[in-house]
């Protein structure tokens, strides 16, 4: 049987303000344990939340990122449940009216373009950490990390693939932190995403029954995760047994998923409105205001990119995966005049060595100027793509520029006619087997040639002129 | 609607309120009591009115962003029955 996979994502998007969401406690990570948790996060008897307005102004901001409709009277709900990182016995969040409905984010797979629905983005406050091991048969509280401010994102179960549902997360991360929301760090946990799996036969109209995959923070977790949970929802299903709700974590060291809890012992919330918080209004001019404070945004970006530089969809998707990598293209097609160049070079050999050496664009020792400095030069013909690798190189462990490189490796390409006229005589007269093989009409033979006369200029002859000249010699 | 002694047993879990089986009888009355007259107030036609979150027809006032509490972690682990190495220690939970 064929089957069809459904994705729906929630993301736990941390907002990075200075204070809490609810106290002028610091939000600072890594601080000694519970040295920032405040009376109003120890839940004492008579404090009150105070909300904190950058956490509805960046709840805006990505609201209207979002193209979303924002709430302008929402209402935070007690969500009830016992655990000692949440000493009050309840969250703070938010359940009937959020800030942020029907939003929208656009993704690309291979060539294909698709919308994922945002059902909704509600402000809440994060819990406590508990500490399980070496505390004599106890647990450990550290309550530092209640009360920070978290938006949850939901989206709809609009999600056929795991390419899908990797594509949504990239873009939703590269959102926040464009946006400047979220810091982005996510060892640190400030983006974490629950993935709701389940799988039907094709053609059905009603969804299988999902299984929720709980606290992912790396993208290749939610890769592995959901690859796995999907071919262990359908090998179940095969064998003639039932998929059962539940939630499950996954186990990075195993590449497994194991349930957490099953439907019949799932939480019941018990929501209500918190009656110690008033229903938040929202100005239109404070919208206003907020939408006039908004920056290009990755989607138009990617289409300017497109329009201005004549890059490719794909390749203009890469470049705004995040607001520094957009801006090192723009500089470096800017100062060269080659957009396409730039585009490549930012998106091959600079992301594959960023890559290998778990670096971000931010850490690029070869800034966006001395970039541009070798496009020109390959522009202008000075360097071969072959050359232009060795140079790019040696611009990568150094600090000199291109012309500085070229120049003292003696890198230049050679353009003069005289001197290949000279190299393919040689070739030809060194080579007659694959010159008889040209003229009984094998054009691989005359790569063979070609190669030879690259060779014999070690490597720094043109190599369209090398060919051009090769085929009116032989002609 | 009725509640039954199943019901009124799990509101007592949730809310994690230790109850008799004697004790079950009496606040399900008193519960369903409550329950009537809540029944009495959904005949009520509500259709048009906008649900009501807050008694007072007011708005949130808003806090500015700013770190305003110091580190008082030494007054707050005085009262607390164990701490170990500035973490508050509890009964072991795992879920």
């Amino acid at each position: 049987m064929k089957w069809e996979v459904v994705i729906g994502i929630e993301v736990h998007v941390q907002l990075n303000t200075a204070s809490k969401i609810f106290s002028g406690a610091s939000t600072a990570f890594g601080a000694a344990p519970n040295t920032q948790a405040s009376a109003v996060e120890l839940a004492f008897p008579g404090v009150l939340p105070v909300l904190n307005r950058a956490v509805v102004d960046k709840a805006i901001r990505l609201g209207l990122a979002l193209d979303a409709k924002i709430n302008q009277k929402n209402v935070f709900a007690r969500k009830n449940y016992f655990y000692p990182d949440l000493p009050k016995g309840y969250q703070i969040s938010q359940m009937e009216l959020p800030i942020v409905e029907h939003g929208k984010i656009k993704i690309l797979v291979g060539d294909q373009e698709k919308v994922i629905g945002v059902t909704r983005a509600h402000m809440e406050e994060d819990a406590g950490k508990s500490l399980h091991e070496d505390f004599h048969g106890l647990s450990g509280i550290d309550l530092n990390r209640a009360g920070t401010p978290l938006l949850e994102v939901v989206s709809e179960p609009d999600m056929r693939s795991v390419d899908e549902a990797l594509a949504y997360v990239k873009v939703l991360y590269a959102l926040v932190t464009w946006l400047g929301i979220c810091d982005g760090n996510m060892q640190e946990g400030s983006f974490r995403m629950d993935v709701n799996v389940s799988v039907r036969p094709e053609g059905q109209k009603e969804f299988g029954t999902r299984r929720e995959i709980k606290n992912l923070n790396s993208f290749r977790f939610l890769e592995q995760a959901a690859k796995y949970e999907i071919q262990w929802q359908i090998d179940t299903l095969e064998d003639g047994g039932k998929v059962q709700q539940a939630t499950v974590l996954f186990d990075p060291d195993s590449g497994e998923t194991r349930m957490m809890r099953s439907k019949e012992d799932a939480h019941d919330y018990r929501y209500f409105p918190d009656p110690d918080l008033l229903p938040v209004r929202i100005s239109d001019e404070q919208i206003a205001r907020i939408r006039a404070d908004l920056p290009e945004l990755p989607g138009a970006m990617q289409a300017r990119f497109v329009e201005s530089y004549g890059v490719s969809a794909y390749d203009a998707a890469l470049l705004t995966s995040s607001l520094k990598q957009a801006e090192y293209f723009e500089a470096a097609a800017k100062a060269s005049g080659q957009g396409k160049l730039a585009a490549n070079w930012v998106n091959g050999e600079i992301a594959a060595r960023l890559n290998r050496d778990g670096k971000e664009i931010g850490d690029c020792p070869i800034d966006a100027a001395r970039l541009s400095g070798l496009i020109v030069r390959i522009a202008d013909g000075t360097l071969s793509s072959k050359l232009a690798k060795q140079v790019f190189e040696a611009m990568w462990d150094s600090e000199l520029s291109a012309d500085a490189i070229i120049e003292r490796d003696g890198l230049k390409q050679v353009s003069d006619v005289g001197a290949i006229e000279k190299m393919v005589d040689e070739a030809i007269a060194a080579n007659p087997k694959a010159v008889e093989e040209f003229r009984a009409g094998k054009e691989k033979a005359l790569n063979a040639l070609a190669g030879q006369v690259m060779k014999a200029s070690k490597g720094k002859a043109n190599p369209a002129q090398v060919q051009e000249i090769l085929k009116q010699k032989l002609a | 609607m009725s509640l039954t002694h199943q019901d009124v047993a799990r509101i007592a879990k949730l809310a994690r309120i230790a109850v008799t089986d004697e004790e079950i009888v009496a606040v399900g009355a008193q519960l369903n009591n409550i329950f009537s007259l809540i029944e009495q107030m959904q005949a009520v036609d509500t259709d048009g009115i906008e649900p009501m979150a807050h008694p007072q027809d007011v708005s949130l006032r808003l806090r500015d962003d700013v770190v305003t509490e110091s580190d008082r972690r030494a007054a707050f682990q005085a009262i607390a029955p164990q701490v170990e190495n500035g973490l508050f220690l509890v009964p072991k939970v795992i879920e």
